[in-house]
């Protein structure tokens, strides 16, 4: 993240850089790079902080509160009863247990689906970034290309074509397509490019290593941050994916959680359904967790990646 | 792929004979291969494929017949496909400015030097990018209801009514704040990390030449990461075009306000699903694909104008 050092006369840093600069005035006034914290603004800002994080607080203050609790009490405060483990069971054993089976469902397509658009990301964007090969430049057309192209436009026949070739309903029909991230590709081009000096591979070459060596021993290494930043984007698509399951597959037992939820709530709906409101919010809380908490958990790596990969924009 | 691992020993000697940029070739198509097999699986033959589809119909006497472009002239005179276009436009027109609006500023102050608690501000607003479609929709609807939502609770708790989020008049710009709050954080960053990669040289100049903080902003960082709002508007305009999402599951709570043909995606979906019309279907994909690139090339192209 650090901004190229400059080499010119000692002038004022600019704003913003706290520390990147070498701080030659040491005054304990507010020099332009470090400049004095403003309230107002950190209030505005704070606005935005409110907005982003409230929601978020009415779930987990929510997923606190019985079924009946939910109608009877204030939203953003906690009702009487804390029924947070209840409903956690509850949630867990509703139906024989079916949302371990999408919690299940959901992890297998992340791992296969997400773990393989990584894969095929970092070796494309290397190729992309570090090998001269015929057809390359219709290669890049093509994909760029493609991107422009709404996703979900393509959905529907996607589907009838897995339909004729027998595949929906079955789990390859989320994985096969979560497979390709152009985006990851492009990200990971740009950090490949960057991370990866021409001189190291040809000091690899010259040592005699071949390319599938000098691939995991000298490149793998320098790409980690690009390639962290690449799979938790994958990750959370995948994890979040909600309109290719939904039309790929009829049978519960294949959901991923997203749309085990949305049944959940749907039920309500339903002549003699039951609502289980409580549940749905519960089950929503347990579903954002893990991917808030690989965000926070991760947060230097991917951070780093997102920032060389914009250098080229 | 062991022809991969003799490539090195080519390279050792200095003169380079042509052989070696041959084999090159492959060590470069090796790592990029599989990406394109799958590629051309999931995006080429689906596109080709609905071409096709386009081009026949399901009659109820005689099967599957060759017609030519009629689907094309039907989706051209289809008002149900053409209001669903508008009400996405002017989600777009609306929405995006504010949510990209929203993003900008923040990232402006993250990258200003001038708050308490960056790093707490940067992730905290960034987070509902984590949380699925889903549950953010099921949430706000939820929030939004009269039932249990603050909404109810802000007009029990202050004597009022509020206007009902969920009614028709209401629930597109009530779908636009669902957007906005899952993507403001997202974009957030998107700006924020190309402000962070600007050389420091530039702001030593404008210190020199005594240009202020609004100066510095609108000579120097929104220049330089024309790049990334240019792209961060094509992800926006393409997103709008396909809203399916946050409308199909917030239906269930406002079944008069939305329509099974509310966007151009939820049209073809339900026309695919409900209607079993899959040739008309993948004719209004197409002709939905073909504007959001047509838009998505042309703000590109603007974009990129201003630069030189």
């Amino acid at each position: 993240m650090s901004s190229p050092s400059t080499t010119l006369p000692p002038v004022p840093a600019p704003a913003g850089r706290p520390g990147t600069v070498p701080r030659l005035r040491r005054r304990a006034g507010h020099t332009p790079s470090r400049p004095r914290r403003s309230l107002l603004l950190t209030v505005l800002t704070g606005l935005v902080l409110l907005y982003s994080l409230v929601p978020l607080a009415w779930l987990v203050i929510s997923a606190t509160k019985t079924q009946q609790g939910l109608a009877d009490s204030f939203g953003l405060w906690f009702s009487g009863d804390f029924a947070l483990w209840d409903n956690i069971t509850e949630t867990f054993g509703y139906h024989d247990g079916v949302f371990t089976r999408w919690l299940l469902n959901t992890v297998m397509y992340v791992v296969v689906g997400a773990g393989g658009a990584t894969l095929l990301a970092v070796l494309g964007g290397y190729a992309l970034a570090k090998f001269a090969f015929p057809g390359k430049r219709a290669v890049f057309a093509v994909v760029i290309g493609a991107v422009a192209v709404p996703g979900t436009a393509l959905a529907v026949p996607t589907f009838l074509m897995f339909s004729t070739m027998g595949l929906t309903d079955t789990p390859w029909a989320v994985i096969i397509p979560s497979l390709i991230s152009p985006f990851g590709l492009y990200l990971m081009w740009v950090f490949a490019s960057q991370a990866v000096p021409d001189e190291l591979l040809e000091a690899a070459r010259i040592d005699g290593a071949g390319e599938i060596r000098t691939f995991f021993q000298v490149v793998l290494p320098l790409l980690a941050p690009g390639i962290v930043t690449v799979l938790l984007f994958t990750v959370v698509a995948t994890w979040n994916n909600y309109f290719l399951p939904l039309i790929m597959l009829k049978d519960p037992d294949w959901y991923p959680l997203t749309l085990g939820l949305n049944s959940w709530n749907a039920q309500a709906a339903t002549a003699g359904g039951e609502p289980v409101f409580h549940l749905v919010i519960t089950g929503s809380l347990i579903t954002v967790l893990p991917l808030i908490a690989a965000f926070l958990l991760l947060q230097k790596y991917w951070q780093s990646g997102l920032a060389a990969g914009s250098v080229k924009e | 792929m062991t022809t991969l691992e003799t490539v090195a020993g080519a390279d050792r000697r200095p003169d380079r004979p042509p052989a070696r940029r041959d084999r090159r070739s492959w060590a470069g198509w090796g790592f990029i291969g599989p990406f394109v097999l799958v590629f051309a699986f999931v995006f080429l033959a689906p596109i080709v494929y609905s071409v096709h589809l386009s081009l026949f119909r399901d009659q109820l006497i005689g099967g599957t017949t060759f017609v030519g472009l009629d689907n094309y002239q039907q989706a051209l005179q289809d008002e149900q496909f053409w209001s669903s276009l508008s009400r996405v436009s002017l989600f777009l027109l609306i929405q995006v400015p504010i949510m990209l609006g929203i993003a900008l500023l923040v990232a402006l102050a993250l990258d200003s030097g001038r708050l308490y608690g960056r790093d707490f501000f940067r992730i905290s607003i960034f987070l509902p990018y984590a949380v699925p479609a889903v549950v953010a929709t099921l949430m706000w609807g939820f929030m939004y209801g009269t039932r249990f939502g603050l909404v109810s609770d802000v007009n029990d708790a202050l004597g009022v009514s509020l206007p009902d989020p969920l009614s028709p008049g209401l629930v597109l710009a009530s779908i636009g704040n669902i957007v906005t709050w899952e993507f403001v954080g997202y974009n957030m960053l998107i700006f924020y990390s190309a402000l962070r990669v600007i050389p420091n040289s530039l702001y030593e100049a404008a210190e020199m030449d005594g240009a202020g903080q609004i100066r510095v902003i609108t000579a120097i960082k929104l220049p330089a990461i024309r790049g990334a709002l240019v792209i961060a508007t094509i992800f926006s305009i393409i997103g709008s075009f396909q809203l399916f999402n946050e409308p199909s599951i917030l239906q269930k709570l406002a079944p008069n306000a939305i329509t099974t043909s509310y966007t151009p995606n939820f049209y073809t979906y339900s026309l695919s699903f409900s209607g079993q019309q899959h040739n008309y279907s993948a004719t209004v994909a197409i002709v939905m694909g073909l504007i959001t690139m047509v838009i998505a090339y042309v703000v590109q192209l603007r974009g990129m104008r201003k630069e030189s």
